[in-house]
């Protein structure tokens, strides 16, 4: 369903991505895993049609989306729940979470989504009229992610959703994202926290300064030596 | 990132170069040219040294004052005030307080001292209002601009008001003037090359890596704001005693964007670009003028149209921003080295790479 | 006159002062909220719309019309220069944007000053008469133009919030200046949403310049230029970048320019103004974020 050929984007004369490539299919949940600085969050800002790549081409469902503004994106069913949640503070929970719904105007079927989300993250429906930014740190990723879901996007991405949050949050988290996946949603997940990414997936590519350096199913990534020794502290 | 210039000494072949080059100019213009193109020439360079000391400020140490034409009226004011004949005070100033109605000043003199005022109010207002950054700073010293001209129009006594102040001794020549301009470019020259300057600008480049480094933003950029103030008020100074007449108004706003146009079409960090900037948009501007007044192109002519010339530059100014936006110079100065060496390479020194900034990813 | 009387009609001068400050510094807090872009075209809007009112009167279209399509006017100019000037330079260092509006400022005002000259023109045709009437009250004078400018603007103010909490575009915009990336990540656009805030906070200034060449009686082309450093103050004073600050600081400068006229000696009268942007230096070192910003340090 996306497809990166080899797509490069620099910051004036910072290369963050160097030609990568990959690919997620319908369904799938890939992941892409890999240190600090390695241009993850590049590669989704890139789809996100937040930064455009110098080189290269992002294809979804067959049409080359490369040079389409995030709004558009996000209209073709693309939506991301970034690094650092970017929640309104000062706006509602309720506010929030509608400004995720978009452009949507079928009544009925937000509110069953808007039902779905609350199902997901129930403390959200406690919070509906707090403002965003007096949520803790888990709460506000919850938020950040059930606005990602209220579009009902396609695509789905998720960029280090477990960042600074306490075990059980991120426990929570990854639970979440596994009942999305179970709802035929197909995502995909940048994360530092390699070891439970692996662990969520179907298929995962290792990000290292710009460049892809592996990939192939999650079960055997996991059990890689390289993998290991680096991301998974074996 | 790396800060710009490179802590490379003035080298000596090229600046005596440049200076005999300047002379040899300044003669010049002296001996044969006519009395219009001879103002045009002091005017320009009066402009330069405004330009140049606005861009120790706002060029290098990224604190973009917008009320600098402040201190150009208080080097004006100052020094005209002192030079001023004591029949003329007597005439105009009637109510000069005793112990200035009775001082007639040399023109260096007077100079100095409006320097001098200027610099002290510049440490004044500046050690507050440099812990400010972006719109704060600009913000701010465009209210120091409304409070010169608020003083300026009231303190009759001293001012005239809003009247005209005139009879001031037409003292500045063409040597005055490129003295003023050659100790100008030399100083912040210097100081941009300083260690001081290496500060200012990679305090400009990033400042909170700035201050992690311990440089001490505080300091480097005061002292930035005083001298630029001490030499605009110089540089009023030389305007007053040129035009030998001038108002309140002349120290607002249309000045104000005009200093600015030159400044950042000649490039912000740039004293080359500096130059080059003034005398492009000073020639613009004469044009222009001319054009004002109505011209006849064949049987058509052209009505005069006031305030045309401002528009023209205004537009001008957005293009060159929207296009380049560091100007024509941006960041990089002329390698006078490589001009001027006889061996025809250039020093490894003298090869200057434009840096880019990263840009911001933008939509 | 005693003193409860003259607090009195002093409080009213200066809740209606404060309301034309209010109405300006919204558009500005707005637009700076989005696009951290200080507009100094932002008062030359209001003088478009007073000569847009001047020249449409002689087409003896009524009062309300007249005024919707003066609003009009200044919508579609903020707009313009929006689409023209601003949006090429877009994502630039601060001061480039700083510059540009001041050239755009500068383009305004003297296309004004070329076509329809300097010399400042009455607005006694635009306004009806029975503005200048005034109401005595408990030995408190009010005059008409100062009960209708506060009341039009907490008309607006009304208007404003449901816009902003009501509207799509309006929580759009709040969630624009909130954080642009995660607006644009929920899939706002942000070229709609910066024109309409372009639109509605030209025509606050619209209203403002109206109101204020009522109470002024003359226009010129210059006259959008101290209206709208005040605007700035008072933005700066309640805190730039939020709508509610914009307007506490427009009701504090407001007061505190009726007041210190008031209690300044008559010679340093004239000099109102300059203690009016010594405070704004004051408020800038001491609480730079203004009364409603957080304290922190501006964050990069």
């Amino acid at each position: 369903m996306l497809e990166l050929e080899d797509v490069s984007v620099s910051y004036g004369s910072i290369r963050a991505l160097r030609g990568i490539s990959l690919s997620v299919r319908e369904g799938e949940l890939v992941t892409l895993i890999g240190s600090n600085g390695a241009g993850k969050s590049t590669c989704l800002l890139a789809i996100s049609g937040v930064l455009h790549p110098q080189q290269g081409r992002i294809i979804h469902k067959g049409q080359d989306i490369t040079r389409l503004s995030p709004f558009e994106v996000v209209r073709r069913g693309i939506s991301q729940a970034p690094e650092g949640r970017h929640i309104f503070a000062r706006l509602s929970v309720e506010e929030n979470l509608m400004l995720g719904a978009g452009q949507r105007t079928d009544k009925a079927g937000l509110e069953k989504d808007r039902r779905w989300v609350y199902d997901l993250f129930p403390v959200l429906r406690d919070r509906l009229s707090q403002a965003a930014g007096t949520l803790s740190g888990g709460e506000q990723q919850m938020l950040a992610m059930g606005r990602a879901l209220m579009s009902r996007p396609k695509l789905l991405l998720l960029d280090e959703p477990s960042l600074g949050l306490a075990p059980l949050m991120v426990e929570t988290i990854f639970d979440v994202t596994r009942k999305v996946r179970a709802e035929g949603g197909t995502i995909l997940l940048v994360e530092q926290n390699a070891r439970q990414a692996l662990e969520v997936a179907d298929r995962g590519y290792v990000l290292e300064t710009g460049q892809i350096i592996l990939e192939g199913d999650a079960t055997s990534l996991k059990n890689d030596a390289g993998v290991e020794k680096a991301y998974l502290g074996g | 990132m790396k800060a710009q210039a490179s802590s490379r000494p003035l080298r000596l072949l090229p600046s005596l170069t440049l200076l005999a080059l300047l002379l040899a100019f300044v003669l010049l213009v002296n001996a044969s040219a006519s009395p219009y193109i001879a103002r045009i020439v002091v005017l320009t360079g009066i402009s330069i040294i405004l330009v140049v000391s606005l861009n120790l400020s706002n060029g290098f140490t990224g604190v973009f004052s917008l009320g600098h034409v402040g201190f150009m009226a208080i080097g004006a004011y100052v020094s005209s005030i002192l030079t001023l004949t004591l029949e003329t005070k007597a005439q105009n100033l009637p109510d000069l307080p005793g112990w200035l109605a009775h001082v007639q000043m040399g023109f260096l003199p007077a100079m100095l001292i409006g320097g001098l005022v200027a610099a002290v109010i510049a440490v004044l207002i500046g050690i507050p209002l440099m812990r400010l950054s972006g719109h704060y700073v600009s913000v701010a010293t465009l209210g120091f601009l409304v409070i010169v001209r608020i003083v300026l129009v009231n303190w009759t006594r001293f001012t005239r008001g809003a009247r005209t102040f005139s009879g001031v001794p037409a003292y500045t020549t063409i040597w005055w003037v490129y003295g003023w301009l050659a100790i100008t470019i030399y100083t912040v020259w210097r100081i941009v090359h300083s260690p001081y300057g290496r500060a200012m600008l990679a305090v400009r480049e990033n400042e909170i890596a700035a201050q992690a480094v311990g440089v001490n933003v505080l300091r480097s950029r005061i002292l930035a704001f005083v001298v630029s103030g001490f030499l605009t008020a110089i540089a009023g100074a030389l305007w007053a005693h040129k035009v030998t007449s001038f108002s309140p108004g002349s120290f607002y706003f249309t000045q104000t964007f005009n200093i600015i146009i030159m400044l950042v079409v000649g490039g912000m960090g740039s004293i080359s670009g500096s130059v080059l900037g003034t005398v492009l948009v000073t020639l613009l501007s004469e044009l222009l003028r001319n054009a004002e007044l109505g011209i006849h192109i064949g049987p058509v002519q052209i009505p005069p149209l006031y305030g045309l010339a401002q528009i023209i530059l205004a537009v001008a100014f957005v293009l060159v921003v929207v296009f380049s936006r560091k100007g024509l110079m941006g960041d990089r100065e002329i390698d006078w080295g490589r001009l001027v060496s006889f061996r025809g390479k250039g020093t490894a020194e003298g090869r200057n790479e434009g840096q880019g900034r990263p840009d911001q990813p933008q939509d | 006159m005693p003193i409860l009387q003259y607090l009195a009609q002093q409080t009213i001068n200066a809740l209606s002062l404060g309301s034309i400050y209010a109405l300006v510094a919204i558009g500005l807090a707005m637009v700076f909220g989005i696009l951290r872009l200080i507009n100094f075209a932002h008062g030359d809007l209001m003088m478009v719309a007073c000569y847009a009112a001047f020249f449409l009167v002689s087409t003896g279209i009524g009062f309300m019309p007249l005024i919707v399509v003066t609003l009009f006017a200044a919508a579609l100019l903020g707009m313009l220069t929006e689409r023209v000037a601003y949006r090429p330079v877009r994502g630039a260092p601060d001061v480039v944007m700083l510059l540009t509006s001041l050239a755009v400022s500068i383009f305004i005002e003297n296309v004004f000053i070329m076509v329809v000259s300097p010399v400042p023109r009455s607005f006694r045709s635009v306004t009806p008469a029975s503005l200048d009437s005034v109401h005595v009250w408990a030995g408190v004078s009010i005059s008409t133009i100062n009960i209708l400018t506060v009341g039009v603007t907490a008309a607006l103010f009304v208007l404003l919030l449901l816009f902003v909490t009501r509207t799509r575009v309006g929580v759009a915009m709040r969630a624009v200046s909130e954080d642009l990336l995660g607006a644009k990540l929920v899939g706002i656009n942000l070229n709609r949403v910066i024109l309409a805030a372009f639109a509605v906070g030209s025509a606050m200034a619209g209203v403002a310049g109206i109101l204020w060449a009522a109470r002024l009686g003359k226009i010129d082309p210059l006259m959008g230029f101290i209206p709208l450093l005040k605007a700035f103050v008072a933005a700066v004073i309640g805190g730039f970048g939020s709508l509610g600050g914009a307007v506490l600081g427009a009701y504090v400068l407001g007061f505190a320019e009726i007041f210190i006229i008031g209690f300044l000696p008559p010679e340093l009268s004239s000099y109102r103004d300059a203690f009016v942007f010594l405070l704004l230096i004051f408020v800038l070192l001491v609480r730079p974020n203004g009364i409603l910003g957080s304290t922190e340090r501006e964050k990069v």
